[in-house]
């Protein structure tokens, strides 16, 4: 027997792992059980990846954009409001936060999405393989300078990112360290086949450079040797600096807000001992990403974190699409109208300001963000046409005639089941309490019925609650 | 006007690298014939300044105002090490932090100290889809206008009376701002702001009334928005707005003369609707990109570069060039690019000393030789 309580859990589950999930997906999850569902996101192999043919259909240019927005924007977006495989989407976003690669720099939206395909298909498994396909990753190499790290000539640029903000964080290695990790990298370079000009941009593709190589012996946190790049990866990932940075990344992003990363040398996480449990279950299974995602969405410090995080424009944006439905075709308008939305309110996606990618919980709120998250978000829930908000409406049909604290109470358990402060829900009641009882004995009150819960729900979503993952 | 008022500021950025050669051009150095074979303006087109320069012949509109000694060229602005990266490039000129990734803006600095009380929410005003880095400082206020001034505010989908009631539910709601916790309480200052910014400047259009005429063009319609929030006194000090993009790695002549032209006659139809006004003579407009280009074309356009070109533009301000044109010589490019030799932070530093009388240093991290393109009263 599915209870609210059950529902309330698997929501959070799929806010979080997830973009959200209409009612009947979580009724549907909630009956099927908390573990099993975990289970099912873990292994987004048994579901059909998005349909990339609709893309083609409806917007081409956005297979293969080059380096001009929005179709880059447009390809991903698509990717997650359509995705069977929430999880996957999810893990995709979480390491383009970490491994944050923009196309300020690259200009190719092309190898920016195709690093993003290496997210899906790696950001579930070994962490260490995808620290060596994400030094092997064209747009990274060029993002960071390492097609300009040679020999004769050491760049140093990958090398200190790598330790620095993909594995281990400031503090737990030396300058020397950064040397020596960038000399094992030397000769890690991309090629393209035919120059861009004046016919367009080709692929890219990772190329290691023998001669460029330098071979000589290196030391590098305590060890000696020849090493290469992929030595040094095998070095850091077994640093217990480095389980302890992944797992602080996946508590900030998953489970409660962190200070911004440059802090964590100085500043201590919110919850050690969930840190320490999921880097503990990083080193002990061999940096598997699944088993690491199992301990996180089981463990308690998750289940009861339930709107603790500012959700991300992305996360806002998506879920709310997810939510009231009609944005899984790419019509013409996607770009100005859906996909640059988070770009509108601070977050654009496929070039973030920096390595360091987004600063992320109470900074994505300015005057001008909150603006654009509240109205975006109301002039969705408040289309009364489309299928998702049809649906809500129907369910709150079905319970027949409502007094004003019923009936903001079902609007607040659809949204949701969210949960909102003593103002909040007093200003709620105000609002419905000017309509009376809410009718749908004629077609009159029908009518107006649905215009006071499209109008509720968007008073709703305008509550700084609705804010929150 | 017997009481002096308030200073303020425009800040409009030619976003994507406006090309300063062809911007203001030095037709009679044989160098720039020579470096650009495809994307060069004719010189029977272009408008000549003097012996030596030349403004692109889509900036008739601004010559006028030139000729009267309203318009500052300021040559050579930039940076050491221009990193030619379009974002990390705009975050300098926005945060003055060359160096490292800062996240406070120069002009969200200058609001604070301009209004350390937050006693008025629109002190600050961007006209741009979110918010400019340049004028983010975490708790400082500003009024983003995405889309019309007419139709701005929370809300806007709700209709009517009805709007008024559930915006009065949203204010009480948000009130009270202390105690939930300091995401929530921040969160709830920050709803009011907005919307309190939105309620006053959704007056502006209302109140505004003009017989100028503005092109219709993106630019011209924020800066329509600009001068009606100007002339209705709301206490708005610093303005910002964008247009572009000026990012013309191909077919740069037809592109680059149709931006000009939108800029020009934008800028020349709200500087003669703040005059209809009597409200002209308290502005200032700062005209900025966050690169020049390559000086040699590329065979239909010209690539990402360095030094480039920056204006201010109106009655305080001291017309004339300031600053030397860098050399074309190959010898002297960084990189194929103008050499920059004169510190963006020093044209900042004018505008915030002299004109906004405020202490620069502090603003733009450190001591800068300013051009003196402000006449002194």
């Amino acid at each position: 027997m599915v209870d609210n309580h059950d529902i309330g859990l698997m929501a959070h589950l799929m806010r979080r792992a997830g973009f959200g999930a209409p009612r009947e997906e979580l009724e549907r999850r909630a009956a099927k059980g908390y573990e099993a569902t975990v289970q099912e996101l873990i292994h987004p192999e048994n579901s059909e990846p998005a349909d990339e043919y609709a893309l083609l259909r409806y917007q081409p240019a956005a297979l293969l954009p080059g380096g001009m927005p929005p179709m880059g924007n447009v390809n991903w977006m698509f990717h997650m409001v359509n995705t069977q495989r929430p999880l996957e989407e999810k893990m995709a976003l979480f390491w383009h936060h970490v491994f944050a690669t923009g196309n300020s720099k690259v200009d190719n939206y092309d190898q920016l999405l195709a690093q993003i395909g290496m997210f899906r298909q790696r950001g579930m498994g070994n962490y260490r393989d995808l620290l060596v396909a994400s030094a092997k990753d064209p747009a990274m190499i060029y993002w960071l300078d390492n097609n300009e790290n040679h020999k004769d000539a050491v760049n140093e640029n990958w090398g200190r990112e790598l330790l620095e903000l993909f594995s281990m964080g400031q503090g737990n290695y030396t300058e020397k360290d950064v040397r020596e990790a960038s000399r094992a990298f030397t000769g890690w370079t991309f090629s393209v086949k035919i120059p861009r000009l004046p016919y367009g941009r080709f692929p890219w593709a990772f190329e290691y450079v023998a001669e460029d190589h330098d071979d000589g012996e290196k030391e590098f946190l305590g060890h000696t040797g020849n090493f290469n790049g992929e030595d040094i990866i095998d070095i850091v990932v077994q640093q217990p600096a480095c389980g302890r940075f992944v797992a602080r990344h996946l508590y900030n992003f998953f489970v409660a807000d962190e200070p911004q990363v440059p802090s964590w040398k100085i500043t201590p996480s919110r919850d050690e001992a969930a840190v320490d449990a999921l880097a503990t279950t990083f080193q002990e299974s061999g940096y598997d990403m699944q088993a690491v995602l199992t301990t996180l969405f089981t463990s308690d410090f998750f289940k009861e974190a339930c709107f603790t995080k500012v959700k991300s424009p992305a996360e806002l944006v998506v879920g709310t699409l997810r939510l009231v439905g009609g944005a899984e075709i790419p019509r013409p308008d996607y770009g100005r109208e859906i996909a640059l939305q988070p770009t509108y309110m601070g977050q654009d996606l496929l070039n973030p300001p920096s390595v360091e990618g987004w600063h992320t919980g109470k900074e994505w709120i300015n005057s001008g963000s909150l603006m654009s998250r509240i109205n975006f978000v109301a002039d969705m829930v408040g289309s009364t046409d489309l299928p998702g908000v049809r649906d809500m409406i129907r369910r709150i049909r079905a319970k027949g005639s409502l007094d004003p604290e019923a009936f903001v109470n079902s609007c607040l358990d659809l949204m949701g089941p969210l949960q909102v402060g003593t103002d909040t829900r007093q200003e709620l009641l105000e609002q419905a309490r000017e309509g009376g009882r809410l009718a749908w004995d004629s077609a009159d009150e029908t009518e107006a019925s649905v215009a006071r819960v499209g109008e509720m729900l968007q008073l709703i979503v305008a509550m700084r609650e609705y804010q929150f993952n | 006007m017997a009481e002096k008022r308030e200073p303020v500021l425009v800040v409009l950025q030619l976003s994507g690298g406006n090309d300063y050669l062809n911007t203001v051009i030095p037709y009679a150095n044989s160098l720039y014939w020579e470096n650009r074979p495809a994307v060069s303006i004719p010189e029977d087109q272009i408008i000549p300044i003097d012996q030596a320069l030349g403004f692109h012949p889509s900036m008739e509109a601004l010559k006028p105002f030139y000729d009267a000694g309203d318009v500052a060229v300021m040559h050579g602005v930039g940076y050491a090490n221009s990193p030619r990266s379009h974002f990390r490039s705009m975050d300098i000129w926005h945060t003055c932090e060359p160096d490292t990734v800062g996240t406070e803006g120069w002009l969200g600095r200058a609001l604070r100290d301009i209004d350390p009380n937050k006693e008025n929410v629109v002190t600050g005003v961007s006209f741009g889809p979110s918010m400019y880095r340049a004028m983010a400082l975490p708790g400082v206020p500003v009024a983003c206008v995405s889309g019309d001034l007419e139709t701005y505010g929370m809300l806007p989908g709700i209709e009517g009376q009805r709007r008024q009631k559930v915006l009065e539910r949203f204010k009480n709601a948000y009130a009270p701002a202390i105690g939930l916790g300091a995401v929530m309480d921040y969160m709830g200052q920050t709803g009011l702001d907005s919307m309190s910014g939105a309620d006053i400047l959704k007056e502006a259009p209302q109140r505004y009334q003009s017989s100028v005429t503005y092109p219709d063009s993106k630019v011209a319609r924020k800066l329509r928005g600009v001068a009606q929030v100007h002339t209705a006194d709301l206490g708005t000090r610093i303005f910002y707005l964008d247009h572009g993009s000026f990012d013309t790695h191909a077919s740069q002549t037809g592109e680059h003369a149709k931006l000009w032209r939108e800029v020009s006659e934008g800028v020349g139809a709200f500087f003669t609707d703040l005059r209809e006004h009597a409200a002209a003579d308290n502005v200032v407009m700062l005209i900025f990109t966050e690169f020049g280009r390559r000086v040699h074309d590329n065979g239909s356009g010209t690539d990402h570069g360095a030094g480039g070109v920056a204006f201010a533009i109106g009655g305080a301000v001291q017309g004339g060039m300031y600053g030397e044109y860098p050399s074309l010589k190959a010898e002297a490019l960084t990189q194929g690019d103008l050499m920059p030799n004169q510190d963006f932070r020093g044209v900042y530093t004018t505008l915030l000393e002299d004109w906004l009388e405020l202490d620069a240093p502090s603003i733009v991290g450190g001591t800068f030789e300013s051009p003196a393109f402000i006449a002194k009263a």
